[in-house]
């Protein structure tokens, strides 16, 4: 279980993380999602007692972080895949790990096996890795010391199709099983696949959460016009605040709103529909336009 | 750990397993003293330590006079150059955590960095007991050649000398250490460390005003009496800790604050 309280993380005036609450249940996988630079690493970094908030607090398994007292056997970390010695084989930066937790050492050998590292990939120094291969004995690293919860940055960066339908099998699989899955990533398709809940963050603030279905049935209305800039003219004319999605602009209204100020405006729609069906991109797109996606300046 | 029954293949279940107990300090030194060893980098700064010191005993066999040609002259030369070399160890042992990234794994696993810290001096402490102990090693070599080949072969050696060497490496490991911890970035930290007590050294040398302090700051001229057996005096050995409280102490400390605080990214 991982409770996130008004955690803020300011560098100088500039805030990275601001009043971010939000928890994670055993037997829920919960996708964090943002884009570059919303917060969602410094976030999970604070939670993991790597950064120290400006204010607020998190918990993990009831306790903070920094107090657990072998925190690789209740949470597994993996923040950051290309965060490995170079010089150092597969196999050796697990036994470390596994050495410093005080597991038995056939848990690498087992751990390896389970993220589809080869026994030729294990001995290669991760230098020779790719990132898909990173990305997998970060996963078995995270995994070693069999821990309830799992705090994973991005784990499908890198990941090739099958490895990313293996990863959301794993993770579905982890969570039924009654862990605790907290997953970033801006890959909007890969996390409405896996999770159960939905943290949105933009700018540093949470932008909505919630559980997938609920958020997802309000994703607002879309439309489309031959003349697109009329289009946008009108709905700003009627107050309407609207966001460019991938196959038209995404409303936050209904569709008879949409319709009437259409018309009012004299322009033919080509197109008019629920957002919903059109998944998470477009939530995502209008719950994070107008927010700054410039990259966190630290 | 618990048990599970045989759970499908590729499957990861939570397990429910005793309460973990924090790592020991002897487990984390362990941990630390292996990292030391396991990449290549590592291993060859062992070997050059260790080849540098048999080189040193091989020029004495072949250009040292014959009666000059003693244990305790094999052992003492052999002392600086693996004294210079010890602290890139503790340099690179503390700072490549930062520019290899992996802080970011050992601090996950052990959030309380002031232990990582001192496993980590434990580890390169150690390490430099083993280094005198292979000064040793390889002296004894040279005088077992050397009595064979005519040389003195003399084994006496004064204990004092042996206290002295293991101050002077434990001491510099740690100075490198230090400023690791300071620095905390390998060049930075290897240029600080080889070029700053060598300017003082310069400075003390030619700027007069300079000369008195120079005495009670500079590390090489206030370990310079560990080079011997003679017994040091109280003002010798006061020179020593004055010199060891700006150049190891102080960066030790400020260091291990800087350590604590920093966001680990």
């Amino acid at each position: 279980m991982i409770t996130v309280e008004n955690l803020t993380k300011r560098y100088g005036p500039h805030p990275a993380v601001d009043d971010v609450s939000f928890h994670c249940e055993p037997g829920t996988v919960t996708g964090f999602l943002g884009p570059n630079g919303a917060g969602k690493s410094t976030t999970m970094r604070m939670i993991c007692g790597l950064t120290a908030p400006t204010a607020g607090r998190a918990t993990v398994a009831g306790r903070p972080y920094r107090e657990l007292p072998n925190p690789g056997r209740e949470v597994g970390v993996l923040l950051d895949a290309s965060a490995q010695h170079a010089g150092r084989t597969g196999r050796e930066a697990l036994t470390l790990s596994a050495y410093t937790m005080g597991l038995d050492r056939r848990e690498v050998a087992a751990k390896l096996d389970l993220v589809g590292l080869n026994a030729v990939a294990a001995k290669r120094r991760v230098r020779a890795y790719s990132l898909g291969m990173r990305q997998r004995l970060g996963l078995a690293q995270a995994l070693l010391g069999d821990p309830r919860v799992l705090i994973l940055d991005e784990p499908a960066n890198g990941l090739d199709p099958e490895g990313i339908f293996w990863m959301r099998g794993l993770l579905r699989d982890f969570a039924d099983r009654g862990g605790t899955v907290l997953l970033s990533s801006h890959l909007l398709r890969e996390v409405e696949a896996v999770a159960d809940r939905l943290v949105v963050i933009g700018g540093g603030r949470i932008v909505a959460q919630g559980d997938k279905s609920e958020l997802l049935s309000g994703g607002g209305t879309l439309v489309r016009a031959r003349d697109g800039a009329a289009l946008r003219r009108a709905l700003d004319a009627a107050g309407l605040s609207a966001a460019d999605g991938s196959d038209g602009v995404v409303v936050q209204a209904d569709a008879e709103t949409v319709g009437q100020a259409a018309a009012d405006a004299g322009i033919a729609l080509t197109e008019l529909r629920p957002a919903g069906s059109g998944g998470l991109e477009q939530l995502f797109l209008t719950l994070t336009a107008g927010e700054s996606t410039k990259e966190a300046v630290r | 750990m618990t048990t599970t029954t045989a759970p499908a293949a590729g499957a990861v279940a939570p397990r429910q397993h005793a309460p973990a107990h924090r790592p020991s300090l002897l487990r984390l030194t362990v941990v630390e003293l292996r990292k030391l060893v396991d990449t290549r980098a590592g291993r060859w700064l062992l070997i050059t330590i260790g080849l540098v010191a048999a080189a040193i005993v091989t020029l004495q066999l072949i250009y040292a006079k014959d009666a000059e040609q003693t244990f305790v002259n094999f052992f003492t030369p052999s002392l600086l150059p693996v004294g210079v070399l010890l602290p890139v160890l503790g340099i690179l042992s503390i700072t490549s955590e930062w520019s290899q990234r992996t802080a970011l794994t050992t601090y996950a696993l052990v959030p309380r960095r002031d232990r990582v810290v001192i496993a980590k001096l434990n580890a390169v402490m150690l390490t430099a007991l083993a280094s005198v102990l292979a000064s040793l090693v390889v002296a004894a070599a040279g005088t077992l050649v050397a009595s064979a080949t005519g040389g003195a072969g003399t084994w006496r050696i004064d204990a004092l000398l042996l206290l002295h060497a293991v101050v002077l490496q434990v001491t510099s490991v740690l100075m490198g250490a230090a400023f690791g911890l300071l620095l905390l970035n390998p060049p930075l930290a290897i240029v600080g460390y080889l070029l700053l007590p060598t300017l003082w050294g310069v400075l003390g040398e030619m700027v007069r005003p300079l000369r008195g302090p120079a005495g009670w700051l500079d590390t090489s001229r206030t370990m310079e009496p560990l080079f011997a057996s003679d017994v040091l005096t109280g003002e010798q050995w006061g020179r020593i800790a004055v010199s060891l409280l700006v150049w190891m102490v102080l960066p030790l400390a400020a260091g291990l604050i800087r350590t604590l605080r920093r966001e680990v990214s």
